[in-house]
């Protein structure tokens, strides 16, 4: 290696070895391309590419992630975590079904319809009206109903501090009861599940 | 028994060891009234020939542990593709996941790339964006070590209750392999990270070549620590569906994070917040919000033998309580087992000192004396940490955080020797 501790391997990375695969957007906008997409046409593109899996409004299919709706559940049993009630950023979803929409048949989306496709979640999610129409100028204007809805990893001061101390070993506790049994459900696949060879 | 072996401490004491040892051995053990057939008639193997050694090129295991393999629940997930199997821990001893049995997560299918086609790009803010073909990577000073890959979600599914019936099923999205390759610091080095400025703020976004892509943003001061970009795990390349041929192993940090099939790192001044860390990997508390960047994968151990699948079929007498240990915050110092669901504790032995942020294999060695038992594993690790119940983990962050369950396992041994998943009070 030289003074610095490099190789020499490797060769300069092209302008257009790099446009072509660092799409990534943040959340401030940066790598959004200039485009746009209304809601009327993203509900077409929807309808053709994506409901299939996700329902014409798209309130999910089967197993399929529901992307609308769900506001307010997230203290809930059972949380219905959308890109609506739970996600931080709209970034993440233009990048997201840019980068990795329609399942099978990724990154065939171009920008003006990745634009339609994220206003007409939007609107699915009653978070902006029909006539709306999204674009890299107003993208990052737009606000998330759970952006502030996020901590940073807190574990170190809420758990670490207080189980990190000499354990019981001896008469811990006075009884034992079972309270909840695996075989009452009885969803373990049968004979130990279907092998995956 | 177990006083007899250590007393062999001389010529002397192992003598007397060996009588005590085979008059014991009398008194415990049923006696043959018949000779045994396996030993009084020639058997086909002790007298024909068995195969060449031409006949497997590259073999499998025997056919007698044709249930040593990975496996599915198809309700968990919507689509084979994006989904999980299981490794099979519960037939598994020591530390070392046979990479052919070792679990799969994936999110758009395993994807066959090969190393001629392999490209890795460096770029964002470096001095010179880069572009590494296979054959570079392989020219860089390599490094060894063994790290266990914990998926984010392993027990999850177990959060609200004792769910499925099987330790390969609660606890394995899991494996540990000896990986070679590149720290990525050198990798970033070669870059140059001088046009980055102050490194503290810094992250790393890294992505598969596979069409979910697997984005994750890596904070710098991990990404210069221990991240290795590696080609080879347990001696040999990656498996296809491990990421074949270059991974990201990134040690003590939950599994989405070892992107595989890496084809990008790029440098930058703020995290992407990517799906993989927005939508997924956040866990979300009991009032609805939710924490971001729990990277860390806590101690964590439990007792893969007896369990569900792996009944105590001997009877009483003599019985090994095998499990494994491990944690993302360094090595596992110590291992607790209880027999009567945490009332009374052993420390167990381990199989060997165990590795940093690596699997570590422990034994209790006992007698059955043919009573139930609530089987109950307890780690520490080395900054004395205490694997928790789950009980203490719910009462911090209820019971729809999904991922980063590590809470003691309970199993109830009947006294037929019949294993299955409890919870307990």
């Amino acid at each position: 290696p030289d003074a610095d501790g490099r190789y020499g391997l490797g060769r300069a990375a092209l302008v257009d070895e790099i446009a072509a695969w660092d799409v990534d957007v943040l959340p401030d906008g940066r790598g959004l391309p200039e485009g746009s997409g209304d809601v009327f046409t993203g509900e077409e593109v929807f309808a053709e590419k994506c409901a299939s899996c996700h329902g014409d409004f798209a309130e999910g299919v089967d197993n399929w992630p529901v992307l609308a709706g769900g506001f307010d559940t997230l203290g809930d049993k059972d949380p219905v975590k959308t890109v609506g009630s739970y996600w931080p950023h709209l970034s993440t979803a233009w990048d997201y079904i840019h980068r990795s929409m329609p399942f099978g048949e990724a990154g065939t989306l171009t920008a003006d319809e990745t634009y339609a496709i994220v206003a007409y979640i939007l609107y699915s999610n009653d978070l902006v009206d029909d006539e709306f129409e999204l674009s890299h100028e107003n993208f990052t204007a737009f606000e998330m109903h759970n952006k502030n809805g996020f901590v940073v990893d807190d574990r170190s001061e809420l758990e670490y501090a207080q189980w990190r101390k000499e354990p019981c070993m001896e008469n811990c506790k006075d009884s034992v009861e079972i309270t909840m049994r695996a075989t009452f459900l009885d969803v373990t696949p049968e004979g130990g599940g279907d092998s995956v060879m | 028994m177990d006083d007899i072996f250590k007393s062999r401490t001389s010529r002397r004491a192992f003598l007397r060891g060996s009588a005590a040892a085979v008059a014991g051995s009398v008194a415990g053990t049923a006696a043959a009234s018949e000779p045994d057939p396996l030993i009084t008639e020639l058997q086909d193997w002790a007298s024909y020939t068995g195969v060449g050694v031409d006949e497997t090129p590259y073999g499998l295991p025997i056919r007698f542990e044709a249930d040593v393999v990975r496996r599915n629940v198809e309700w968990l997930t919507a689509s084979p593709i994006s989904s999980i199997n299981f490794t099979p821990i519960h037939a598994l001893d020591g530390t070392i996941t046979p990479q052919g049995c070792a679990f799969e997560r994936h999110h758009s299918g395993a994807i066959e790339l090969s190393k001629e086609d392999y490209r890795l790009m460096i770029n964002g803010l470096v001095d010179q964006p880069l572009v590494f073909t296979y054959e570079d990577l392989e020219r860089f000073p390599r490094e060894n070590h063994v790290y266990f890959c914990e998926c984010a979600a392993n027990t999850g599914m177990e959060w609200a209750g004792a769910q499925l019936n099987g330790v390969q099923f609660t606890h394995g999205m899991i494996h540990n392999m000896e990986y070679t390759g590149v720290p990525l610091r050198t990798l970033l080095n070669e870059a140059g990270l001088n046009a980055a400025g102050e490194l503290s703020d810094k992250w790393v976004y890294v992505e598969g070549a596979d069409a979910s892509s697997n984005g994750r943003s890596i904070p710098m001061e991990k990404a210069l620590d221990d991240v290795l970009v590696a080609f080879k795990a347990n001696g040999e390349a990656l498996r296809m569906e491990h990421g074949y041929p270059v991974r990201l192993v990134v040690p003590g940090w939950e599994g989405n994070m070892w992107v595989k099939w890496i084809r990008r790192i790029e440098v930058v001044d703020a995290a992407v917040e990517s799906r993989e860390e927005t939508s997924k990997y956040t866990d979300v508390y009991e009032d609805g919000t939710a924490r971001k960047w729990t990277w860390v994968m806590d101690a964590k151990s439990v007792v893969t033998s007896p369990s569900p699948q792996k009944p105590i079929t001997h009877g009483k007498g003599p019985l090994v309580i095998s499990g494994l240990a491990w944690s993302g915050h360094g090595r596992i110092t110590r291992v607790d087992v209880s027999k009567d669901g945490g009332i009374n504790w052993e420390t167990a032995r381990l199989g060997k000192q165990g590795d940093t942020k690596a699997l570590t294999r422990f034994y209790l060695d006992t007698e059955w004396d043919g009573s139930p038992m609530l089987l109950q594993s307890r780690a520490m690790d080395e900054t004395g940490y205490v694997q928790p119940t789950k009980d203490q983990l719910r009462e911090q962050r209820g019971e729809n955080s999904v991922y980063h369950n590590n809470c003691i396992q309970t199993w109830y041994v009947n006294a037929e020797g019949i294993a299955e998943n409890v919870e307990v009070s």
